[in-house]
């Protein structure tokens, strides 16, 4: 033992010393206790939620999109197994080489696959990231022959690719989906979306998203920090989209396509009695799969900046000048002003002077003294020219516009446009003008100002045959299943206060247009159905133009006139309307009726009556306006 | 030297209670921290922490055999056997985890400064037990001291551990601070090592001042360098106050904690048993660190003494920091929770220091 104990001091002031220690230890542990306060009692509730947050992922679950059927229940659109290319970054051996490996076998851009692997895996390691969706049935084929030679690429995933079955079948009418975009996102009207989804942009795909779409599921899993997953905490099951029923007719609007093919113009056949839409065709065209499929840049511009715009609907949005079509408004409209009776007769010489200056009749030679009745079922221009100046022009506005023209069909589609029924204030507005007499006179053939749309023109001759009842022309039948009856309830718009005498007088005048000889739809009769209608020739040029063009034999088919036919059958009991519009396709009775014609014995069923022959005494009648 | 009867009626229990208790829950809370890698190394990790502590308590029960004094005589050849396993560790040591801090001693890899943090508390004890009385020292007193902790300190910083060598300075000069220096002296220390502290910055490696950076703004890169010190204070927070539940901690199960059977030992325990165990926990070691005061202050010379100050002081110290550390008081340091984090070589160390402290205990009464 080298040292000696402490002496009584030394003790005291250790002692002392330990004490303060002692202190010193208590404060620091005081320390330590608050901080585990602060963050445990205080924060705590903070930091569980965190630690939440790092253990769950949320997966959402694509439901299955709705199918699209036709009036009668047929498939037009269905969805279909597609598989989409993942990549696992955690798999990858050599990043470039796999790059340079899918560009040979499959053409993906390396420099966009390097960009999606990049973004994607600084947050997880072990998460697979999306490369292609939608595979090709040929790549899909290469990468599963070849994955053994791609470390890091996945099997490719099922997931569900909508397809328009018939291709550009009444692609206006069915619309297509596309990749949401951030002004969609933001935007609120999809709640439910994450980038990359695929949402309905036209059509009845777009307007009926939220009932097609249904909801997604969501599946929350529990994942470690390298982002494996481990478990399936809960899991709500998506809800499936509803199918929608439209009321297209699918045979007869494959028919109207065809009519239309290398043409441009609009068939819209509508049931007089409440409005279904069953057939709605517009060429050209589009396919909306290539919208699915990926879509590039010059495809795209095709589509929406050609001359020929195929996007366009021209059934709803097309506006022409009615032509003679217009005389149905104008014959109503004398009738119940009452400026004009059935009986009296007006001189047609070929001409009607006013102003100093002479506008024709479409028959050069005349028609002589014509009534009503003949006035409509040859259509002369003279007639309603008179009749026109005796309206007035604010009369004629009126009723055309009660008859629906000029005005959007509240179709529920979003491109309809309303087309344009001139009067005084209008052109005031419009040029600082008064609108001038002469005016009134070629609005009264339907030229000038005035313009329609095919759908309009439908259902003019629908409001005509159904006694003055205006209905919502509907697309959709049934949502869900064909319990539901509150879609295809048809929806009265106005119920026109007019005289049933007035409106059976146009339609004798209506259907001797078509089934007796000299009237101008001639080639729209057929032996076991009667049949009505009215043609018309849409002016693109002035008369006078167009004649001096053919003079210097000069008439490009821009120039054409054009054709228009709106039809209606069995005139006792009316079921379908037919309008026809073929841009710069000449004479109505010639180029559009029979397509009318057509489509009324196909949808009433008499497809095995022979084709009533064209006699010679009426053949002239085919070029009448 | 004759078997005196009163060492073993002096037996301190409740030291060897205390160590039990601490080392039992240190087994407990590793399983859990082990228990996703169970099949993966983390079954050995257990088996083996509960052979460290086998082995930790024969060593304490070796360390009582002998008189402490033998350890007054021996201070120097202690003292220069560690600074040569220090200068050994830099030649010949192995690396990991950026600093080349490990002896290979076959079965187990040995951390020289371990053993340096205890050499230095005995040979401060024998300097200051033989170098008079308890006065104030003043500066020119104590250059001697000074030269025996810079030369470990550098040697150890030199690893690099910074930790390592924190902990050796500060539990050096928490013995001297006991000793009391003049005001003045005192004064002018602290005005000298903050002075130093810029020198320091830039002799500091770029992980270290990351990880000061990281310390002072967590957020700034929560999946980078933040990550460790985030995750941890998640951990312990979302234990609320009655804790996850045994094996219940999510941020131990899945692997979001890191270093969560070493570094952060504590944040596994404090998720699983919440603010209460967490008490408990650090109730353990204040007791174990008062009955180390009490110890000192029972002990009849001023050598036992020292050492028993020294002894309590490295634990206090190493608990202190690495509990700052997991709860966001500190910047990550790389202190393990002593007689908690799963390590053979600091449960060792730790263990010979509580056979010394062991030691004092019993042969309080030696001179009455």
């Amino acid at each position: 033992m080298s040292s000696s104990g402490f002496d009584q001091v030394s003790v005291e002031t250790l002692n002392r010393r330990l004490f303060f220690v002692t202190i010193f230890v208590f404060v620091i542990f005081s320390m330590l206790v608050f901080r585990l306060w602060f963050l445990q009692a205080i924060n705590g509730q903070k930091y569980r939620t965190q630690s939440e947050n790092n253990r769950t992922h949320l997966q959402k679950i694509a439901p299955y999109r709705g199918l699209i059927l036709d009036r009668n229940g047929e498939l037009l659109v269905d969805n279909l197994p597609a598989y989409d290319l993942y990549i696992n970054p955690e798999g990858i051996q050599d990043q470039e080489q796999l790059l340079k490996a899918l560009k040979k076998l499959i053409n993906l851009d390396p420099e966009e696959v390097r960009k999606k692997l990049n973004k994607e895996s600084g947050k997880y390691s072990f998460q697979s990231v999306l490369i292609k969706k939608n595979m090709s049935r040929r790549e899909l084929a290469i990468i599963e022959t070849n994955r053994f030679n791609l470390p890091g690429v996945d099997p490719p995933q099922r997931s569900s690719q909508r397809s328009y079955l018939y291709g550009s079948f009444a692609a206006h009418v069915i619309g297509y989906l596309g990749e949401i975009n951030e002004k969609e996102l933001g935007g609120g009207q999809y709640p439910d979306s994450a980038p990359g989804d695929y949402i309905g942009k036209y059509g009845v795909e777009g307007k009926w998203q939220k009932e097609l779409n249904g909801a997604k599921g969501e599946k929350q899993v529990e994942v470690d920090a390298a982002g494996r997953q481990l478990q399936v905490i809960s899991k709500t099951a998506p809800v499936s989209g509803q199918n929608i029923s439209l009321t297209i007719d699918k045979k007869l609007q494959v028919s109207a396509e065809a009519m239309l093919k290398d043409k441009t113009g609009a068939i819209v056949a509508m049931d007089p009695s409440n409005g279904d839409i069953l057939a709605m065709a517009s060429s050209p065209s589009f396919d909306p799969n290539v919208f699915i499929t990926g879509i590039d840049k010059t495809e795209w511009q095709r589509l929406t900046s050609g001359t020929d715009s195929p996007l366009q609907s021209r059934a709803i949005s097309g506006q022409y000048p009615p032509g003679s079509v217009f005389k149905i408004v104008m014959a109503l409209a004398g009738l119940e002003e009452g400026v004009i009776t059935p009986e009296e007769s007006v001189l047609c010489t070929g001409t009607y002077d006013f102003g100093n200056r002479p506008y024709h009749c479409w028959a050069a030679g005349g028609h002589g003294m014509v009534n009503l009745h003949r006035a409509l079922r040859e259509s002369c221009d003279v007639y309603f020219y008179k009749l026109g100046r005796k309206l007035g022009i604010e009369k004629i506005a009126y009723y055309a516009k009660m008859c629906g023209l000029g005005q959007k069909t509240e179709i529920v589609l979003d491109s309809e446009t309303s087309g344009l029924i001139p009067d005084n204030e209008w052109k005031l507005k419009r040029f600082g003008v008064a609108w001038q007499p002469g005016e009134t006179i070629s609005t009264s053939i339907g030229q000038s100002y005035v313009s329609v749309t095919p759908i309009q023109v439908a259902r003019l001759i629908s409001i005509i045959f159904n006694g003055g009842k205006v209905y919502q022309p509907k697309l959709v039948k049934w949502i869900g299943s064909e319990k539901d009856k509150s879609h295809s309830e048809p929806v009265l718009l106005k119920d026109l206060k007019v005289d049933k005498k007035n409106l059976e007088l146009i339609k004798s005048g209506l259907t001797a247009a078509v089934n007796e000889p000299g009237g101008t739809g001639y080639s729209a009769r057929l032996k076991t159905v009667t049949v009505a209608g009215k043609t018309g020739t849409a002016q693109v040029v002035t008369r006078e133009k167009e004649k001096e063009l053919k003079s210097r034999s000069e008439s490009p088919d821009s120039y054409k006139d054009h054709a228009w036919f709106v039809g209606i059958a069995p005139v006792e009991t009316p079921k379908i309307a037919v309008a026809v519009i073929i841009e710069h396709g000449g004479h109505g009775g010639s180029a559009a009726a029979p397509f009318a014609r057509d489509l009324i014995k196909q949808y009433l069923g008499i497809d095995q009556e022979p084709d009533a022959p064209i006699s010679q005494d009426t053949a002239g009648s085919l070029e009448a306006d | 030297m004759m078997f005196d009867r009163r060492l073993l009626q002096n037996f301190d229990w409740i030291l060897l209670l205390l160590l039990v208790f601490i080392g039992s829950i240190s087994v407990i809370n590793l399983y859990s921290a082990t228990f996703p890698i169970r099949d993966a190394g983390g079954t050995q990790i257990l088996i083996k922490q509960i052979y460290w502590y086998l082995m930790g308590f024969a060593v304490l029960l070796m360390m009582t055999t002998f008189d402490y004094h033998v350890l007054e005589r021996l201070a120097w050849p202690i003292y220069l056997f560690s600074i040569s396993l220090l200068v050994l560790v830099l030649i010949v040591g192995k690396v990991s985890s950026g600093g080349q801090r490990w002896l290979s001693l076959g079965v187990i890899n040995f951390q020289p400064s371990e053993l340096a943090k205890i050499s230095i508390v005995i040979i401060l004890s024998q300097f200051f037990s033989t170098h008079g009385e308890y006065a104030d020292y003043r500066l020119r007193d104590l250059w001697q001291p000074f030269l025996l902790i810079l030369v470990p300190c550098l040697l150890i910083a030199d690893e690099p551990d910074l930790g390592s060598a924190l902990v050796l300075a500060i539990v050096a000069f928490s013995i001297i601070l006991i000793m009391k220096i003049r005001w003045w002296s005192l004064i002018f220390l602290i005005v000298t090592i903050s002075s130093a502290v810029p020198f320091i910055w830039f002799n500091l490696k770029e992980y270290q001042k990351k990880r000061i950076f990281t310390f002072l703004n967590p957020e700034g890169d929560p999946l980078g360098a933040g990550y460790h010190i985030i995750q941890s204070k998640i951990a312990v927070g979302s234990g609320l106050l009655g804790g996850k539940g045994f094996l219940k901690g999510t941020q131990t199960r899945l692997h979001f904690l890191p270093e969560q059977h070493t570094d952060f030992a504590f944040s596994v325990w404090a998720e699983e048993w919440g603010f209460f165990g967490s008490i408990f926990l650090l109730t353990l070691y204040l007791f174990l660190i008062l009955w180390g005061i009490n110890i000192a202050k029972n002990s009849k010379d001023k050598f036992g003494s020292l050492l028993a100050v020294g002894i309590t002081a490295i634990v206090f110290w190493q608990a202190v920091i690495n509990v700052c550390m997991t709860i966001g008081l500190m910047p990550v340091v790389g202190i393990p929770l002593v007689l908690f984090s799963y390590g053979g070589s600091s449960i060792l160390s730790t263990m010979l220091g509580m056979g010394i402290l062991m030691n004092i205990s019993m042969r309080r009464f030696m001179f009455q």
